[in-house]
């Protein structure tokens, strides 16, 4: 069956179905970060101190999250994070221009990006766990790892689309009909959207979490 | 993005895809300069949440193509910041005035439940 709408727009709405289905699908997303940053902003306006109680060997009172947190691995994973979002949108302009060959540079660096993004995740994690420090230890790092790991889980997400379309997914470009490129470039702007999101998420997550 | 965009739309668009990355790499340095003044809670968390805000409109505007997106989307963007707003709302108004909710909470409990 023809699904309508995919990459023409719709007469009422003015966009194609993908384009309204992505972004309902952000709002949602919205919601469900909103929530926690809500839970957040709740627990940390309780708290007597913040971060508060840990555990250096001996129990010491955290004045600041940069004394449990690695700030300068952060701001490493934020700039890989907005230079991976920059490769996703030049992988798009790339397909616009008809560059084939630049799409595939520019989203294999998106992945790799991604990729690296979650290795330095996975030190800071370490890390973390080297001192015993979990998400049962205080209301700091529970909030921390939902954040940090529902926003990891979303950048895993993302690298599972964006592989597929790099690799198998491609075969739709390689068709070379007008249409079934037209419909490959329009997927990718959809991935686009939401990994765009998924860096407009760690925006707001790196100050909050880690500089404040 | 809402209008079909020619080759030419497209290089310029390269262009400023390249500044808008700059920019949000210049205003991360930032964000991070001024964690490390030491500055009282309030007024950090202000600047915190200023240059966080405008790193997201760039990324909004430009990477996700809002600047030149259709009103739908725009709509519901916005139907969707009045629900979050209504949440902090909820959630700050229940931190506000537990004493409220308390009362609330005991006469659904004696009302519906015992």
């Amino acid at each position: 069956m023809q699904i309508p709408y995919e990459v023409t727009a719709r007469p009422d709405t003015g966009v194609n179905n993908a384009k309204l289905g992505i972004w309902l699908f952000l709002a949602s997303e919205i919601m469900l970060f909103g929530g926690l940053f809500a839970a957040y902003v709740f627990l940390r306006i309780g708290a007597d101190a913040w971060p508060g109680m840990m555990i250096y060997g001996t129990e010491t009172m955290a004045q600041r999250a940069d004394q449990i947190l690695n700030v300068p691995l952060a701001t490493l994973n934020t700039i890989i994070l907005i230079g991976s979002s920059v490769t996703m949108v030049l992988a798009w302009a790339a397909l616009k221009m008809d560059r084939f060959d630049r799409y595939r540079l520019y989203m294999g660096l998106t992945i790799l990006l991604a990729l690296a993004f979650l290795v330095v995740k996975g030190f800071e994690y370490g890390d973390k766990f080297d001192h015993h420090w979990y998400a049962s230890t205080n209301n700091f790092l529970g909030i921390y790892f939902v954040l940090t790991g529902l926003h990891a889980i979303h950048v895993t997400g993302g690298i599972i689309v964006n592989a597929y379309f790099w690799g198998p997914g491609a075969k739709l470009w390689k068709r070379g009909t007008p249409r079934d490129q037209a419909h490959f470039t329009n997927r990718i702007e959809i991935a686009g959207l939401y990994w765009h999101f998924v860096d407009l998420v760690w925006i707001f997550l790196f100050p909050m979490i880690y500089l404040i | 993005m809402a209008e079909e965009m020619t080759l030419e739309d497209v290089k310029r668009h390269v262009k400023t895809y390249l500044f808008v990355f700059a920019s949000l790499a210049v205003l991360t340095v930032v964000t991070v300069l001024v964690s490390y003044l030491s500055m009282p809670f309030v007024p950090a968390l202000l600047v915190a949440l200023l240059i966080a805000t405008l790193k997201a409109t760039l990324v909004a505007l430009y990477f996700m193509h809002l600047i030149n997106e259709r009103q739908v989307i725009l709509w519901v963007l916005l139907l969707t910041g009045i629900f979050l707003i209504a949440m902090f709302i909820l959630f700050i108004g229940a931190y506000a005035d537990q004493e409220a909710i308390t009362s609330v909470s005991k006469w659904f409990v004696s009302s519906y439940v015992a």
